[in-house]
């Protein structure tokens, strides 16, 4: 995990997908065209200042530039030159230092394209949205995950997946292309993204849970129904974790993540042998509790963040007990469609048996429909699984870190309110040393203290900055991700009913052979 | 849902024959706290009967001692003895609306109102179909026209005051088990075990069938049992399905409010639907597997009665043959034989009819329960997909 700050990399182009679905709060207005036209935009310097004048509010429309922008220059140590080469890819997961800019056209350069450009001065917010629409699934990029292959042999074998990109997009080298990787490589890019985007207040997808007991009877070599129901479970897992994660702008831009999809040879990922990315997401929601049920309750100025995190929470039971259902649902289909098979091997034992003969081949027609539908019952319970159940264990655990997100947001707050409390106390022990009456050996002190008290108030601006910047950074992401799951939820529950009705019209043709059989019977 | 505790007459086992002077069902049926009480209501121009229309009410027992009275009948021996009807049980549905009431606090108001819904159309329906099983039993024995004639029969029908069987609960138990034991002894025969010569080829094709159509047919009903079962609890699986979709649709965000509230009806819809198709397996399927399976015992136990009769005929012969050779006692020794061989004859030619009656009536109970079976698995799967088809469009009407 990142020990200190790391802004985000620049130029994620992400599009204006900032759009509250409850308030008509407008918080920037942001662009990616301003982008394109940033070699001649204005000096880093200026939107320092911008930032600094930054509430944790609603923002009028005067911000010119994009928000990412100012992410980056917000931390800026060095002199930014736009021109400046690709940087480095960030290969390990340690902090890296602060971070040397991408020069933004060649990365969004696709997305642009795409979009009417002109020189962009201040948009408004419908505008905004008639460009996203425009944009609608602009990501073009598709991944699949297949092909599971079992490496190795006894404890030390693993399961690889081929992963296979199809885009459009220049920042990858070929359009199509596909390499093989272990379960721990998933965790592994999952515990780099996240050590670099939560505590900055991106919600980071979760990568799936490890299974120490599916995984084993794997490796033991068991080749029974439920181990290869366990990898086809995992597979889908894992397809689903990066198409979710490719679909975030900011993630997609990482370098971690295209070198995950593209490069044939990865560094083993090391660290996840113990700790799963859910295991650290998990510690770090622990630790930000813990930490927040010592500290004082946060003054929230912001009515809505206590509003989105209520709402979090509600979705989060709600899906649960859906879940639950769900989770019954399946289990009863598979035991009807087990029943259902055993009762059709009965009827055809009975259509033997039987003899009379039309109605013993009526029987055993019987018995061949029970066992098309016991086919029907199985199929259905996996739309149940795939489909409805797993949607909504996915979106439990999105929800989670999205409440991690709000929980950084707090411990944000805490360090500035604490960075705060100390600048007070220097300055009070300035004041105290002031009114004192010992010349001499009081210079140097009084030097020190002030030193002190300019390294805190930096810390104090840096602070404010900090939460400022977290704070948008999460009202977009929530803007974002509600539309996501938005669409998510959608296509899900159409596609799930549309199986239901492949299921209705399968027996309706069964049923429909059978009848003329009984009414043979003579 | 119409007529509460009026059974309709049953079509699962009982061809009229289109004869009407003497026409027997349940008019009406009330369950009281452990018992039912049935209201046996006969039309008759027959002249035993002192009336043309009359009315008595009969428990459970009262029907049992009636079937015990036709199995005891020496007279009745070749013929099939229609099975009697089974014990009205309602306690596992009793054990499951008290658990219910009992509570689980975790349930909303609506869900607990549906729940209770179910299990109280649970009840209704085991109530209906035991009404159903007693009515058959008495129509097929007013159909028969050998048993319709039984001077039980008349005062089963027309005694209106109760016939002091109650008793025999505990007799009826004792008399089950001794049953058993003489049972095995018949599977012995039945099965050929004891030596005995089957002479005809008839006869020993029924035995090897009916062997393994009741062991078969057993089987099927409890398999058929399981998915009625299964699909039940599917279907009830809907019910908090339900509502947790209703509370997610009432807190949703806007855009996906409509499409839970209308997953939730769809839900809803979907219960009702698979109900209803649970309960038409368990009738045209379930309940048909398990009447044959009782009625094909039934003439296994013809059969065993049969070859009880043969063994006491051969029996006989060589009690003839040892008289005759000691010539001691032979004319007692003829006349037993005579009456041996006819009994064995009378039996095999009125059991022969019975069981080429009970083919046909398997046949064509069969066949109308299959034919109504699949129309109804037809007509389900058609509103299933109509309604499927209403919310897809709706959903994807939505922006």
């Amino acid at each position: 995990m990142a020990a200190e700050r790391e802004p985000p990399p620049l130029g994620d182009g992400k599009p204006t997908d900032f759009e509250e679905l409850e308030d008509g709060e407008d918080l920037f207005t942001s662009t990616v065209s301003t982008l394109e036209s940033s070699p001649s935009s204005p000096e880093p310097a200026g939107l320092a200042e911008d930032i600094s004048t930054n509430s944790n509010g609603p923002k009028p429309a005067e911000v010119v530039l994009d928000d990412d922008r100012e992410d980056l220059f917000a931390e800026a140590t060095e002199e930014v030159s736009l021109d400046s080469p690709e940087r480095e890819p960030i290969l390990s997961s340690e902090p890296s230092p602060a971070v040397t800019p991408v020069t933004p056209t060649t990365l969004i350069a696709p997305r642009i394209e795409s979009k009417s450009l002109s020189a962009p001065v201040i948009f408004d917010r419908s505008r905004e949205e008639i460009e996203e629409e425009a944009n609608g699934d602009v990501f073009d990029i598709e991944i699949g995950v297949s092909d599971p292959e079992k490496v190795g042999d006894g404890m030390n074998a693993y399961m690889a997946y081929r992963v296979t990109t199809k885009t459009s997009l220049s920042m990858f080298s070929k359009s199509e292309f596909s390499v093989k990787r272990r379960f721990s490589d998933f965790l592994g890019l999952h515990s780099k993204l996240a050590s670099k985007y939560l505590h900055v207040g991106y919600i980071v997808p979760p990568a799936p849970e490890k299974s120490i007991v599916g995984m084993t009877k794997v490796k033991v070599g068991k080749e029974d129904s439920s181990s290869t129901e366990f990898v086809e479970k995992r597979r889908a897992a894992l397809e689903r974790y990066l198409q979710r994660t490719v679909k975030h702008p900011t993630l997609l831009q990482d370098p971690d993540l295209r070198q995950f999809l593209e490069s044939s040879e990865l560094p083993r990922a090391v660290n996840t042998q113990a700790l799963s990315g859910a295991g650290i997401l998990r510690m770090v929601n622990k630790a930000a509790d813990a930490v927040n049920k010592m500290t004082i309750k946060m003054n929230e100025s912001d009515a809505w963040f206590e509003e989105k995190q209520q709402q979090f929470e509600n979705l989060d039971q709600q899906l649960r007990k859906l879940h639950a259902s769900v989770e019954a649902l399946v289990c009863h289909r598979k035991e009807l469609s087990a029943n259902t098979a055993a009762f059709a091997k009965s009827a055809a034992m009975l259509g033997n048996s039987e003899d009379h003969t039309a109605l013993s081949r009526a029987l055993s027609q019987l018995a061949e429909v029970e066992e098309k539908i016991d086919q029907l019952h199985q199929e259905q319970a996996f739309a149940d699984f795939y489909m409805f159940s797993e949607l909504l264990s996915d979106y439990i655990r999105l929800i989670a870190a999205v409440k991690g997100v709000f929980d950084h947001r707090m411990k944000c707050w805490q360090k500035w309110e604490d960075a705060q409390i100390t600048l007070l106390k220097k300055r009070e022990t300035e004041a105290k040393m002031m009114v004192a009456n010992k010349p001499d050996k009081i210079q140097q002190a009084k030097n020190e203290i002030r030193e002190e008290i300019e390294e805190w108030e930096a810390k104090v601006q840096q602070g404010e900055r900090d939460f400022e910047q977290i704070s948008k950074t999460i009202r977009k992401e929530v803007g974002r991700f509600e539309k996501e799951r938005v669409k998510d939820f959608k296509t899900v529950i159409i596609k799930y009913l549309e199986s239901l009705v492949q299921t209705q019209q399968q027996l309706i043709k069964y049923w429909e052979a059978f009848l003329p059989e009984a009414k043979a019977i003579a | 849902m119409d007529d509460a505790m009026v059974a309709q007459p049953s079509s699962t086992a009982v061809d009229l024959h289109g004869d009407s002077s003497l026409q027997v069902e349940i008019s009406d049926a009330v369950s009281e706290r452990d018992k039912v009480k049935f209201t046996v209501q006969t039309k008759s121009c027959l002249p035993h009967f002192a009336q043309t229309e009359f009315s008595v009410v009969r428990q459970h027992e009262e029907f049992i001692w009636l079937h015990d009275a036709y199995v005891e009948n020496e007279e009745y021996a070749g013929l099939i003895i229609p099975p009697a009807p089974p014990r009205p049980d309602f306690e596992a549905s009793r054990e499951k609306l008290q658990k219910l009431g009992e509570g689980d606090s975790s349930i909303t108001r609506e869900e607990f109102a549906k729940m209770k819904q179910e299990l109280e159309a649970e009840y209704l329906a085991i109530f209906k179909k035991t009404v159903a099983m007693h009515e058959v039993f008495l129509q097929r024995l007013a159909a028969h026209p050998t048993l319709r004639r039984d001077h039980n029969f008349f005062v089963f029908l027309e005694y209106g005051q109760d016939l002091s069987v109650r008793g025999k609960n505990r007799k009826e138990l004792l008399g089950g088990f001794l049953r058993n034991i003489v049972k095995s002894a018949d599977e012995a025969l039945i099965t050929g075990m004891s030596g005995l010569k089957e002479v005809d080829d008839f006869f020993e094709h029924e035995r090897t069938f009916l062997l393994e159509y009741h062991t078969r047919i057993r089987d099927a009903c409890l398999r058929a049992d399981r998915v009625m079962h299964s699909h039940k609890c599917l279907a009830d699986d809907y019910i908090p399905i339900s509502a947790a979709l209703s509370s997610l649709g009432t807190q949703e965000v806007n855009q996906l409010k409509t499409s839970f509230l209308k997953l939730a009806e769809l839900f809803e819809r979907l219960r009702k639907l698979e109900g209803r198709m649970a309960s038409d397996e368990d009738l045209k399927l379930s309940d048909m597997l398990r009447y044959y399976m009782r009625d094909s015992q039934a003439a296994k136990d013809l059969l065993y009665r049969r070859l009880r009769a043969l063994a006491d005929y051969e029996n006989a012969n060589k009690a003839l043959d040892k008289a005759r050779t000691r010539n001691r006692e032979v004319r007692t020794a003829e006349s037993h034989q005579q009456l041996c061989c006819q009994r064995f004859e009378r039996l095999s030619d009125s059991a022969k009819q019975e069981l080429m009656d009970f083919k046909s009536r398997r046949v064509s109970s069969f066949r109308k329960n299959l034919i109504e079976l699949a129309e109804l698995e037809l007509k389900h799967a058609k509103a299933s997909t109509l309604l499927l088809r209403n919310t897809l469009v709706a959903l994807k009407g939505e922006p």
